[in-house]
């Protein structure tokens, strides 16, 4: 494991009464592009200003390359904060802008200028240093934005929401840029969202908090796949639960007695027989018959009750007998306007007992 | 549509009218006559001035206007002196106004949301007295025998009164006292609207307190400098009670110049002249001061 670049440890930080966040302990690794996600109000832009010492937490303390920075002011901190509305300096123009940390630091002039043009070139800003702000568009801001902050290569480059300006396509074609960007310079990024989307795909460890708190802190892969308790898994993508008493488990696959539903769920994992436990599926994770009396045996069965279309995938709403609604997607494989299933069929549904996870 | 933009035309323009026809009837015809005055010789009698134009049987026969009245003023020191001590006074009261109100307006602005009505009232406050008043307050403080003086000579601080009354000092105080509303209130209105992410910025790339202040504030804060030295410049030019009240013999401003001049020599031709020449030797600064006022304001989109 790469040397750490962040530690929070006990982190607290209250407004008066309100508690902001609490009780955070996150390593971050050298290099890593960590992600804070989570709903608004969650705490991550005020999490995100103790690391860039414009709040300072009300309890905890915050390493940053294994010094304690916990009382250092911002300007003597070797981070950088790309801010949400960019902030860049409206009286300036695009050069002076990325060039104002550098003259802070007193760098010689030939060497400002070396290297302000070599940022505005990463960020391919180069053809606009004698622009003002207010002369540019909003992704070309952003990328200005950017490069301001990378222009002093920092230990660790702060993102507030960096991309939430941008409409969809740009949005989604700069996430690459910006990844790509992190791995050329090898800057630590931790970067504020609350489009799990985003997340997922730009980073290599997310945060997911709730109400001030970190529920889980894992890869992509990790947090989809194996969440570490229900708030997790329903804020990333979709999921099915299913609340049950486990019935019985050998070999590592329990079986889960889910009220309303005939045959007991088969789910890998380990568990004390006879407590209560909460059974998550993805949707994709669902295999999808039509009930022609040839479904496996333990199959939920049930009708279709909605169909969302969304091109690729269509996901389908499932009425159960308990009167829950799962929800399964299938990728429309063909391209007939007909589809293989359709309102008011009768379905099964099965699904591989390594597909599911069981959570406390 | 079109029946609305029509109402809304009409509507627009009957807006506009009143202000003009105000202006127009208030302003522009005053100093018209100001200007014909200026232009006519002087005589003993009611209206103390000549007319300009001889009319005969109803037909128009000559025209006297002169300029004498004009040479006049640049011939004798008295009227060039006060001009330059009235802009040279003006000036000094602005710079000083700036510096005691940029710290007051920064101060207000940075102050807690709830807080800055207050803050504001304070400053508006003087207002609700009439303006004549306070300055004889200033009067009453300011004498050898008066308020400040007694404080001090109490306190052991010094052991012979000061003597302010009546001299360019108490003209100083009345005017900077005075006018300090008007340079806030324009500086507060750029402060409060200054992004405070920005001054963030500036610390975040490294920027200590007084560097982010000197590079990112007081820049763009500019536009509200310029607003608040013209509302104080302008009048201070032209101030007349403060000068008359609290100023000493040697004190010489144009407007108490003016005054003497149309009260007491009643000479109106020579006392238009002196308002004519006033406005036209105040319309420079105000025009180097529009043009920078117009250069900085594109910046602030
Ligand atoms: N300066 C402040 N004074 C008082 N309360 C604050 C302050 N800043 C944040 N809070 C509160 O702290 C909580 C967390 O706010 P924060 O801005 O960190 O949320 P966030 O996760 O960034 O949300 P969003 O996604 O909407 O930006 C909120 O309840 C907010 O009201
Ligand atoms: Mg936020």
């Amino acid at each position: 494991m790469a040397a750490i670049a962040i530690r929070l440890e006990g982190i607290e930080k209250r407004f008066g009464d309100t508690e902001a966040v609490a009780g955070i302990d996150i390593e971050i690794a050298e290099g890593e592009f960590f992600s804070l996600l989570g709903p608004s109000g969650c705490g991550k832009t005020t999490l995100l200003r103790m690391l860039a010492g414009f709040e300072s937490p009300s309890a905890g303390r915050v390493l940053i390359g294994g010094a304690d920075v916990t009382d250092v002011p911002p300007y003597e901190r070797p981070v950088n904060m790309m801010f949400q509305s960019y902030a860049l300096f409206p009286h300036m123009s695009v050069a002076d802008n990325v060039a104002f940390g550098l003259k802070q630091d007193g760098v010689p002039r030939p060497e400002i200028r070396e290297r302000v043009a070599a940022a505005l070139d990463l960020v391919q800003m180069g053809d606009f240093a004698g622009r003002r702000p207010h002369q540019l568009s909003g992704g070309q801001r952003q990328r200005v934005a950017l490069a301001r902050s990378l222009v002093k290569r920092p230990k660790v480059l702060l993102l507030d929401e960096p991309l939430s300006a941008l409409d969809k396509k740009l949005r989604e074609q700069t996430q690459f840029e910006l990844v790509n960007i992190q791995e050329k310079v090898g800057v630590t990024f931790v970067m504020v969202t609350h489009d799990q989307e985003e997340a997922m795909t730009m980073s290599t460890r997310i945060a997911v908090m709730d109400k001030g708190r970190v529920l889980q802190v894992g890869t992509p892969h990790e947090i989809y796949e194996y969440p570490a308790n229900r708030v997790v898994a329903d804020f990333i993508g979709i999921a099915n639960f299913f609340d049950g008493r486990v019935a019985a488990g050998a070999d590592g696959v329990l079986e889960i007695r889910v009220p309303g539903i005939e045959a007991p769920l088969a789910v890998a994992g380990t568990a004390e027989i006879g407590g209560m436990v909460t059974v998550m599926v993805r949707p994709e994770k669902i295999a999808m018959s039509r009930d022609d009396g040839t479904a496996p045996p333990g199959a939920l069965t049930g009708r279709v009750v909605e169909i969302a279309y969304l091109g690729d995938v269509s996901i389908y709403h499932v009425r159960l007998p308990s009167g829950a609604v799962a929800m399964v997607t299938a990728a429309n494989l063909r391209h007939s306007s007909e589809p293989a299933i359709t309102w008011d069929d009768a379905v099964a549904l099965t699904w591989h007992p390594g597909n599911a996870v069981v959570l406390r | 549509m079109r029946v609305g933009g029509w109402r809304g035309g009409v509507g627009r323009a009957l807006v506009l009218a009143v202000p003009y026809a105000w202006l127009v009837l208030f302003f522009l015809v005053p100093l018209l006559i100001v200007g014909k005055i200026s232009l006519s010789e002087m005589r003993a009698g009611v209206p103390p001035y000549e007319p300009i134009l001889d009319f005969a049987d109803g037909a128009l026969v000559g025209v006297r206007a002169t300029l004498e009245n004009f040479a006049l003023l640049f011939e004798d020191d008295l009227y060039v002196g006060a001009y330059f001590q009235s802009v040279g006074i003006a000036l000094v009261s602005t710079l000083l106004c700036l510096l005691i109100g940029y710290p007051m307006a920064l101060g207000i602005a940075r102050a807690r949301p709830d807080r800055r009505g207050p803050l504001l009232l304070l400053i508006i406050l003087p207002f609700w007295t009439s303006f004549l008043i306070r300055v004889y307050a200033w009067m009453g403080i300011l004498k050898d025998e008066g308020l400040l003086n007694g404080a001090l000579l109490w306190a052991g601080v010094i052991s012979e009164p000061l003597v302010i009354l009546n001299t360019d000092a108490a003209v100083y105080i009345g005017i900077v006292y005075s006018y300090l509303p008007f340079m806030v209130l324009p500086l507060y209105a750029t402060l409060e609207k200054l992004d405070p992410s920005l001054l963030e910025a500036a610390a975040d790339l490294g920027a200590r307190p007084w560097r982010a202040f000197l590079s990112v504030t007081l820049p763009l804060s500019l536009p509200g400098v310029v607003a608040g030295s013209m509302l104080v410049f302008v009048p201070a030019v032209g101030e007349y009670v403060i000068p008359d009240l609290l100023g000493g013999g040697d004190t010489q401003m144009l407007g108490k110049a003016l005054w003497d001049v149309f009260a007491f020599s009643r000479d109106w031709p020579t006392a238009a002249a002196l308002a004519v020449s006033m406005l036209a030797a105040l319309a420079l600064p105000i025009a180097v001061f529009n043009r920078l006022q117009a250069r900085l304001e594109p910046e602030e989109k």
